[in-house]
């Protein structure tokens, strides 16, 4: 069998999707479980499924919440895959998709839950530091020197790629204008009703060099979940089915090499997934409408649209400005539901939401006529993952 | 190589200890009397860092360790303003730089740049790495940090 006949593209499609309100953290009203069942049950309900109709769950970035567990308290007659993408951060938001997919296209199950359930009330926030005396292996490289939190660890990679290519701090700030655009418009946002202006981003502090606080994402509570079918079962469903085209994860060469010798340094891991991405996908970059690019910080982003080759670094204090970043009518409509910036930070899993309603056409921040949707998952981490959605036409 | 007359960052940060499978403890030791030790190869001479228990360049599990000499040039560098760890809280603002050293090979090692925490940091500039023990602490130990050389002396 050659690798073109292994593909996943078209065979699979995200039927439901589903959230819980989402909250500034800490101010979740329910429990962490109890936000990840409800993310469920709202997605079954988008599709028109019984949940009991569910046999897999996916996740990523080590939830706390049990497929084992969620699969008794919905009464599932059978659980048939539980699956779990290795690495913390976002990175694996694509993937557990993909792992869902690969799980129905192969037969192993037939309705598979992508979930990601978050309330930092109740468990240790990502962006302060754990309590500990000590620390070993690679952190004892790190933590004595205060490089502790993500963004203490990645800013060294934005800074050197921003320094090797000439990139000004104004092409951060585009991406997140861009963001807090799109959130005046979604009502579901927890920005919604808090603009952001170029004067409020340059006036705001830094958090560490060089980012400053409106490059970094929020942390937030809530529950997201979408529901993987075979294509088949999809065409059967109300909602307008969003084909999966391609998915990719991974990262290159020696990326996770101890004590930031990673070869390649200035990266968000992307150079080798990117490639696989659009090859199953039968498509590139020009042909892509909208893209959702996982921020935990804005000079992620901007690396990471670098490496799905919307632009070259050379060009990218003159891509990214805002124009070009809005819907409808920008060259490259980026988080149009306001993202991890200014929607809400729920691992990245609410972009891939907001990919699917762009295919569905029912975005607050639509693109006409959207055919092909993408989501870029969790730079600078190791392994990332990204995927590419199609409507019916592109299949 | 002096020590500095008082810790860079505050009391209180986590304290650095070799890991229980023995991977580091080349290192650590080292750091206690002065002397900079990092992974090469005994079979192909590749230089790696951080440590691992097999060579990525031929794959022998002879990994031995050398003592370099603690030069460099600033590969990247940040700037921390917000306190993540509670010993940080009204400290300022403080700098981290990651070394390349291309007499090693090119491997980067990490540390707090010395000096005024507001100075301009350059890409490229030459530096020196510089001890500073923790002989106080509960299980004493040394952290590596840099500071900047006259190009001159590069």
């Amino acid at each position: 069998m050659s690798t073109k006949d292994r593909t996943l593209r078209g065979k699979v499609a995200i039927a439901g999707i589903g959230e819980t309100k989402y909250y500034k953290h800490g101010q979740a009203p329910e429990s962490e479980f109890a936000l990840a069942l409800h993310a469920i049950v709202n997605a079954c309900a988008d599709a028109g499924i019984d949940p009991r109709q569910i046999d897999g769950f996916a996740s990523y970035s080590n939830d706390r919440n049990d497929p084992s567990r969620i699969a008794a308290a919905l009464g599932l007659p059978a659980l048939r895959f539980s699956n779990m993408q290795w690495g913390g951060g976002g990175g694996g938001g694509s993937a557990a998709v993909g792992n869902a997919a690969a799980a129905v296209a192969g037969g192993v199950a037939d309705c598979v839950v992508v979930f990601r359930a978050l309330a930092q009330g109740q468990f240790q926030r990502f962006g302060t530091a754990p309590p500990v005396a000590t620390a070993s292996g690679d952190a004892a490289l790190n933590f004595p020197y205060g490089l502790i939190s993500p963004a203490q660890r990645f800013a060294m990679r934005v800074m050197r790629f921003m320094h090797d290519y000439g990139i000004r701090h104004e092409a951060q700030r585009a991406i997140a204008l861009a963001s807090y655009h799109h959130a005046q418009s979604n009502p579901r946002a927890v920005m919604y009703g808090r603009p952001l202006t170029p004067e409020a981003y340059d006036a705001s502090r830094w958090i560490v060099e060089p980012f400053r606080l409106y490059d970094c994402c929020l942390e937030n509570d809530g529950a997201a979940a979408v529901i993987i079918v075979s294509a088949d079962r999809a065409r059967e469903l109300k909602p307008r089915p969003a084909y999966l085209l391609g998915v990719a994860q991974g990262s290159e060469y020696r990326n996770a090499a101890r004590s930031h010798n990673a070869p390649l340094y200035g990266t968000s891991s992307f150079t080798t997934v990117a490639p696989q991405l659009y090859e199953m996908a039968g498509i590139g970059p020009k042909d892509v409408q909208v893209v959702q690019s996982y921020e935990n910080f804005t000079g992620g982003v901007l690396m990471s649209l670098v490496e799905h080759g919307f632009f070259a670094a050379e060009e990218a204090n003159d891509f990214l400005v805002p124009d070009n970043l809005l819907a409808p009518k920008g060259r490259l409509p980026l988080n149009t539901s306001g993202g991890n910036l200014a929607e809400c930070y729920m691992h990245g899993l609410e972009l891939v939401i907001e990919a699917v309603r762009q295919i569905r056409g029912e975005s607050t921040s639509q693109v006409p006529d959207a055919e092909l949707s993408m989501v870029i998952s969790g730079p600078m981490v190791t392994p990332v993952s990204s995927l590419i959605l199609g409507g019916e036409a592109t299949l | 190589m002096t020590a500095p007359a008082a810790y860079y960052l505050p009391a209180g940060m986590p304290a650095p200890v070799p890991e229980p499978d023995g991977l580091d403890k080349p290192y650590w030791e080292g750091t206690r009397r002065g002397e900079l030790m990092v992974q090469r190869c005994q079979k192909c001479r590749a230089w790696q860092w951080g440590p691992e228990w097999i060579c990525h360049a031929c794959l022998s599990f002879e990994v031995g360790w050398t003592r370099v000499d603690g030069r460099g040039t600033i590969y990247s560098w940040e700037r921390a303003w917000h306190p993540v760890h509670p010993a940080l809280k009204d400290h300022g603002p403080y700098i981290v730089v990651l070394v390349e050293l291309p007499e090693a090979g090119g491997i980067r090692m990490l540390g707090n740049l010395l000096g005024d925490p507001r100075q301009v940091v350059t890409i490229g500039a030459p530096v020196e790495a510089v001890f500073e023990p923790h002989d106080d602490a509960k299980v004493p130990f040394t952290l590596v940090h840099w500071k900047a050389v006259e190009r001159s002396r590069s």
